[in-house]
């Protein structure tokens, strides 16, 4: 069974956790400005909505990535960027309709939520169960995939 | 069931591996013309920077891939179609049969009909071969002009700075990139590139080139204002590839006319990527869209119907990245707008965000200086979401796209 981020935004606080042990996990700092995983503050409705990759199953920026950088990781179906490979092109950044990939100046790749191999150190810093990994079936998730999915890429707003 | 893709480039490469996940007991030709396996184009840039060898452009990194995916790959190049015995013929005559057929052949360079522009120093860059004799001819402090400051031109221009060359651009057009950039947005990245030594001349044509003993005279407009240079590059667009197709029946119109399954107006053949003249996302009517990510979806598309499946098109939006000497820019779909938009410009910090609206929908899009989150950009066009409250927030500070897109098109708040 294959597990996936699920996200409950009614539980996130806005506590920044997330970020900065996405940040910590890939680059050994805290630095939400590295962080794969992302929270939306919506003043007007007082929410805050943490957002990463989707794990789509037939994935935009791995479909439109030209040196194939990006590729599924057989263990947890995450889309990892292989960044001995990538040259920086970022036309997966403008392909991912979620966007969720993003091009990292610093070091001239992109990067994305890779699920840190199956231990993914958001959910584990989330003090609140915002974040949990779960499986896959669980989540709605996989409604997004199966639009996300979709080759008319037609996506229809389902979340 | 046996499956001939003509062009090896995203397009029929993601079509050969979709067609052999959907049926694992078809015969599945690939052909190319070039002596390469199959490469991108697009990594060529990178390639003439020194970021990557020549393997680092290869589409496939294992020398086994097709091989092991049963995708045969020929080399040769196709001279005619015969669609009535269903084969094809290559240069050398020799036929193959197909049931189904897919053309991928992508499109080549053009070369304005410009005095001089056969002579040997003169070099379009599109192939791995281009690549190897302009990596030769620009070394540091070699003087290069450059025909042409669009897509293509401005990312081979990159390539070029970063080998130390003295770089003239001459762009017909009234700014940078003027077929994918506002006004303001092409005037900025004009003025980037300026700022990082490179000259830039507008509104101006190259007149003819002339051998000058070792080096080229290029000599620009009517006036005749005369460049020494040691290398010319010209960028100056790209054509469908068809002209094989003379007599098939295969429907032409700038490129191949396909329909949303990628079907051409002949049974079992069908055509995608740089090559097809698609439906356009917001206009449904067919439109050249020469771009990556374009090409694999249609190619996926294509392969999908092949198969015998049902997939369609929902219209091919223009998306486009560039990085011109480190300054990123984009845009989306309808970007020229239609009246109704908003524009944030920040000439000192060289940031700018346009975001072009129909009724509540974002239809169009333009950036330079962002790179987080500019994918939902994408996403907000192709779902016609309605934005409902999130076009007046939009309106008053365009930077909030990311939260507008998690609002509206996702309901997250």
């Amino acid at each position: 069974m294959q597990k996936s981020l699920y996200i409950d935004a009614s539980k996130c606080t806005g506590c920044l956790q997330c970020e900065l042990a996405c940040s910590f996990e890939n680059y050994g700092m805290f630095n939400p400005s590295r962080s794969r995983i992302k929270v939306f503050n919506f003043e007007h409705a007082g929410r805050k909505v943490p957002y990463t990759c989707t794990q789509c199953a037939d994935a935009w920026c791995m479909n439109a990535c030209p040196v194939d950088a990006i590729r599924i990781d057989a263990v947890t179906g995450a889309k990892v960027v292989h960044e001995a490979v990538c040259v920086g092109c970022k036309v997966c950044t403008i392909a991912c309709p979620f966007g969720t990939i993003n091009y990292v100046a610093e070091t001239g790749k992109v990067q994305k939520c890779d699920l840190c191999g199956g231990d993914p150190a958001c959910a584990t810093a989330c003090p609140t169960g915002a974040i949990t990994y779960v499986d896959a079936d669980w989540t709605g998730f996989d409604r997004m995939r199966a639009w996300a999915g979709k080759t008319d890429t037609a996506p229809r707003a389902s979340a | 069931m046996k499956h001939i893709i003509i062009g090896n480039g995203p397009a029929g490469v993601v079509a050969a591996e979709t067609l052999r996940r959907l049926q694992p007991q078809a015969e599945i030709a690939l052909i190319g013309d070039e002596a390469e396996p199959p490469y991108a184009r697009m990594a060529i840039p990178y390639l003439l920077q020194g970021d990557i060898d020549e393997h680092g452009t290869h589409l496939r990194k294992t020398h086994d891939h097709f091989t092991t995916h049963g995708i045969h790959l020929i080399q040769g190049r196709v001279s005619c179609i015969d669609s009535v015995v269903k084969q094809i013929q290559f240069a050398s005559g020799e036929r193959l049969h197909y049931d189904k057929l897919l053309i991928a052949t992508g499109s080549h360079p053009l070369r304005p009909a410009i005095p001089g522009i056969d002579l040997a120093n003169v070099h379009t860059c599109w192939t791995l071969d281009d690549a190897r004799a302009i990596a030769a001819k620009a070394q540091p402090g070699s003087r290069v002009v450059q025909l042409g400051a669009g897509f293509i031109g401005c990312i081979i221009l990159e390539a070029l700075a970063s080998r130390g060359v003295k770089l003239t651009v001459v762009e017909m057009g009234d700014r940078m990139v003027p077929r994918m950039m506002t006004a303001k947005a092409g005037a900025m990245i004009k003025r980037w590139v300026e700022s990082k030594g490179v000259a830039v001349h507008v509104n101006t044509a190259i007149s003819a080139i002339e051998q000058d003993g070792d080096a080229l005279c290029v000599k620009l407009g009517a006036g005749g204002t005369a460049l020494q240079a040691d290398l010319v590059i010209c960028a100056a667009g790209v054509r469908p590839n068809v002209d094989f197709l003379a007599g098939s029946g295969v429907e032409i119109g700038q490129g191949i006319r396909v329909d949303r399954g990628m079907r051409t107006s002949v049974p079992d053949i069908y055509a995608a990527g740089d090559v097809t003249e698609a439906p356009g996302f917001h206009s449904g009517l067919p439109q050249l869209n020469a771009i990556q990510p374009n090409a694999a979806d249609q190619g996926r598309i294509a392969a999908i119907n092949m198969a015998g499946g049902n997939a369609e098109l929902q219209g091919s939006l223009a998306i486009n990245v560039l990085d011109t000497l480190g300054l990123i820019s984009t845009s989306f779909g309808h970007w020229q707008g239609k009246g109704d938009g908003v524009e944030l410009v920040d000439e000192a910090n060289f940031r700018y965000l346009s975001l072009q609206f129909e009724d509540d929908v974002l239809i169009g899009a333009t950036s330079i200086g962002w790179t987080d989150h500019v994918g939902a950009l994408r996403g907000l066009i192709q779902t016609r979401t309605r934005l409902g409250a999130w076009k007046a927030r939009l309106m008053a500070d365009p930077t909030q796209f990311m939260a507008a897109y998690l609002g509206a098109a996702q309901k997250a708040a």
